[in-house]
C-alpha cells in the first residue's frame, strides 16, 4: 500500500474513561486495606471489577464485533484426479510421510533429552533449601548458671561446625518452678531476638552486666562457647524499623504482626537444652504463669491469626 | 576518447599495497562468514533526520552493564565466597590488590549508574511514546531487564558480607517472605534454608554472576534484535509524518517478514 493512503492510527483503540474508573477502584482497595478492611476495600474491589469488565468490553469491542470469513474446505478437489486415473499405483498422498516422521522424533528426542537433563538439575537448585533441614539442640550450660527472675542476653552458635554464620541471641529468664499437673517443673522465658518484622536483631530496652554490677558467665559447653550477659529489660526494641515489645514478647509499637518467637527447650541431667523456635500471636500473664498462644515457626512479618493468617496457607517444612 | 595512461607513481602504488593489504583479511572474513556485512547493517542503519541526544541513553545503559561484567569478572578472581573469608578477600581487594580499589570502585559506583541509566532509558521511551505499536514487545522486554537489574542489586548487596550487607539481606529476604501464598517458600529458597548462612552466600555469589548476567545477556540481545528490526522512533517533535518510511518507504525495499505496511518511525508527528 501507498504510504499517503495509509489509514492513520489504525492500531489505537479508542480512548476511554473506564481505565480511570478502575484505577480509582484499585485506589480505593489500597485505602481500604489500611482504613477499614471489611467495608472500603470490598467497595474498592467492586469499583475495580466494574470498571474492569467495562473496560475490557471497550478494549475488545472491535474484535468481537467483526465476523471471520471461513473459505469452505474443498476436499474433493484433491481426491478426484486419483480416482479418474484408476490404477491406484499412484495414491494421493502419504498417509505419515517420512520428512514429518523425522520432524516429530527430533523434537521428541530432544524433548525428552530436555526434560531428563532440567529435572534432577532444578531439583539440585530447589529441594536442598526445603528437605533434610537440621534440628539444632543447643547446651546452654547447667540451669543453677540462671538466676531465678533474672533476664540474661544469651548468645551461642546452634551450629558450631558451620562457624560464626550461625550464632544466635535469645534472652532467658529462669522463672523458677511451676506445677505442672502435681509435679513440680521448671519454667523458663526464652525469647528469640529475631524480630517478627523482618527479622532484625532486637535489644534488650536496659542496662546491662557492668552497669549493675554483675558479672557475664561464659560456659564452654558441647555447642561451643556460651555468653550470658545479665540485663535488666523495660521490654526489648528493634533497631531497623522500631517495633516494641514487652518483656513477654508481646509487640507494643510498631510494625510486627506478632509477638516474639520462642525456643522451645528442655531439661536435661541440670542443663538446660535449647530446641527449635514456634511462633506466637501474643502471650496472657507473665513468667511461670504465662499463657503462650503458640503456632508453628513461621518466617517475620507472617501474620500467624486474625483473617490475614489466610494469606499464608501452607508454609516451608520448618522445625 | 582516448585515455591517457601514465605508470602509477611509487606512493599510488604504495597506497594500492596498502588497501589492498587492509581489504584482503576483511573479504576473506567476510567470504567466509558474512560478518563484515552483518556488523555494517547492524550499525550502519538509517535512523530518523531528527534523532536526539536522550536517544543515546539505551547505549549508555548498555556501556554500563558491560563495565559491570568486565569489573565484575575480575573481582571474581579474588573474591572468596564463604562466611570466613568474603569480607577479609574483599578488604584485601580494596587495600592490597593494585589497582583493587579502582575497579571494585567501578563496580560499586557502577551498579548505581546502571540502574540510574536503566530508569533515565525508561523514562525517555516513555516521554517519546517509543513504546507504542509496533514497539509494545520491546517494553516488555526492557522492564524485564529492569527487574533483572534490581536482581543484579539484590544479590550483589549481600557479597561484602559486612553488617550492612548481612542485615539487608535479612531484610529483603524476610520481605520476599511476607508475599501471600508462595512468599515464606520464595524466602527458603533464596536463603538455601531456613536461616541465612553459608549456602545463603555461595547461591547468592552464583545468581549474581551467572544467573542473572545470563539473562540479561539473552534479553539484551533480544531488545538490540527488536531495536533493529523495528528502527529507532523519531522524537514527539519530530515534524515529519506518523506512520511514514522515510528514505525507503517507495517500495524498493521489502518489508520485514510479518509486516503488511511499512513500520510507523515517528510515534507522535505533527500533521
Amino acid at each position: 500500500m501507498n504510504p499517503e493512503e495509509m489509514p492513520e492510527q489504525e492500531h489505537l483503540p479508542k480512548p476511554t474513561v473506564w481505565p480511570i474508573g478502575f484505577a480509582i477502584g484499585i485506589a480505593v482497595v489500597l485505602v481500604g486495606l489500611i482504613v477499614d478492611p471489611t467495608y472500603i476495600a470490598p467497595v474498592g474491589a467492586l469499583i475495580a471489577i466494574v470498571f474492569g469488565v467495562l473496560w475490557a468490553r471497550a478494549a475488545t469491542s472491535e474484535l468481537r464485533g467483526r465476523t471471520t470469513a471461513i473459505e469452505p474446505e474443498r476436499r474433493e478437489a484433491q481426491v478426484a484426479p486419483a480416482a479418474v486415473s484408476g490404477d491406484g499405483a499412484q495414491p494421493a498422498g502419504e498417509r505419515f510421510p517420512r520428512n514429518k516422521f523425522l520432524e516429530l522424533s527430533t523434537l521428541g528426542l530432544g524433548g525428552v533429552i530436555g526434560g531428563l537433563v532440567t529435572v534432577p538439575i532444578a531439583g539440585f537448585a530447589v529441594l536442598p533449601s526445603f528437605l533434610g533441614q537440621k534440628h539444632h539442640r543447643t547446651d546452654l550450660g547447667p540451669v543453677s548458671d540462671f538466676a531465678e527472675g533474672q533476664w540474661y542476653i544469651s548468645t551461642f552458635m546452634t551450629d558450631p561446625a558451620e562457624g560464626e554464620v550461625s550464632r544466635r541471641t535469645a534472652f532467658v529468664r529462669n522463672n523458677g518452678t511451676t506445677t505442672v499437673e502435681g509435679k513440680a517443673e521448671p519454667s523458663f522465658t526464652i525469647i528469640s531476638n529475631h524480630c517478627a518484622h523482618l527479622g532484625c536483631p532486637v535489644q534488650a530496652n536496659g542496662p546491662t552486666g557492668a552497669i549493675l554490677g554483675m558479672k557475664t558467665i561464659s560456659e564452654h559447653t558441647v555447642s561451643g562457647p556460651i555468653k550470658l550477659e545479665p540485663v535488666v529489660p523495660a521490654g526489648f526494641g528493634c533497631p531497623c524499623h522500631g517495633g516494641q515489645y514487652d518483656t513477654e514478647g508481646n509487640r507494643t509499637a510498631g510494625p510486627p504482626v506478632r509477638a516474639l518467637d520462642r525456643y522451645a527447650f528442655e531439661i536435661i541431667n541440670g542443663r538446660l537444652i535449647l530446641l527449635g523456635t514456634f511462633s506466637v500471636a501474643h502471650v496472657d500473664g507473665t513468667g511461670a504463669q504465662a499463657q503462650i498462644h503458640k503456632y508453628k515457626s513461621v518466617g517475620p512479618g507472617e501474620h500467624v491469626d486474625g483473617w490475614e493468617q489466610i494469606l499464608y496457607p501452607i508454609n516451608p517444612p520448618h522445625n | 576518447m582516448a585515455v591517457t595512461r601514465r605508470p602509477p607513481t611509487k606512493s599510488e602504488v604504495r597506497k594500492q599495497q596498502m588497501m589492498a593489504a587492509v581489504n584482503f583479511p576483511l573479504d576473506w572474513l567476510e567470504e567466509r562468514s558474512g560478518l563484515i556485512g552483518g556488523v555494517k547493517y547492524f550499525l550502519f542503519r538509517k535512523v530518523p533526520s531528527d534523532t536526539n541526544w536522550m536517544q543515546t541513553l539505551g547505549s549508555a545503559t548498555l556501556t554500563a552493564f558491560i563495565v559491570q561484567a568486565v569489573t565484575g569478572v575480575i573481582l571474581a578472581m579474588y573474591y572468596k565466597p564463604t562466611p570466613g573469608d568474603a569480607y577479609s578477600s574483599i578488604q584485601n581487594i580494596t587495600d592490597h590488590v593494585t589497582m583493587g580499589w579502582l575497579v571494585r570502585g567501578m563496580h560499586k559506583w557502577g551498579a548505581s549508574v546502571f540502574i540510574i541509566l536503566m530508569f533515565l532509558h525508561m523514562g525517555r521511551v516513555f516521554l517519546f511514546g517509543a513504546y507504542k505499536y509496533p514497539r509494545e514487545l520491546n517494553w516488555v522486554v526492557g522492564v524485564l531487564l529492569l527487574l533483572m537489574g534490581m536482581l543484579e542489586g539484590f544479590t550483589g548487596y549481600l557479597l561484602p558480607w559486612d553488617q550492612t550487607a548481612y542485615w539487608a539481606t535479612v531484610v529483603g529476604i524476610n520481605l520476599n517472605g511476607t508475599a501471600p501464598f508462595l512468599g515464606p517458600w520464595l524466602a527458603q529458597f533464596l536463603r538455601g534454608g531456613q536461616e541465612i548462612g553459608a549456602d545463603t552466600l555461595t547461591r547468592f555469589y552464583s545468581m549474581h554472576m551467572l544467573l542473572i548476567p545470563g539473562a540479561i545477556i539473552g534479553l539484551i540481545l533480544l531488545h538490540l534484535y527488536l531495536v533493529v528490526r523495528l528502527g529507532v522512533t523519531s522524537p514527539p517533535w519530530s515534524k515529519e509524518e506518523a506512520g511514514r518510511e522515510r528514505v525507503d518507504g517507495d517500495g524498493s525495499r521489502p518489508l520485514p517478514s510479518g509486516l503488511t505496511k511499512p513500520v510507523a518511525r515517528g510515534a507522535g508527528g505533527a500533521k
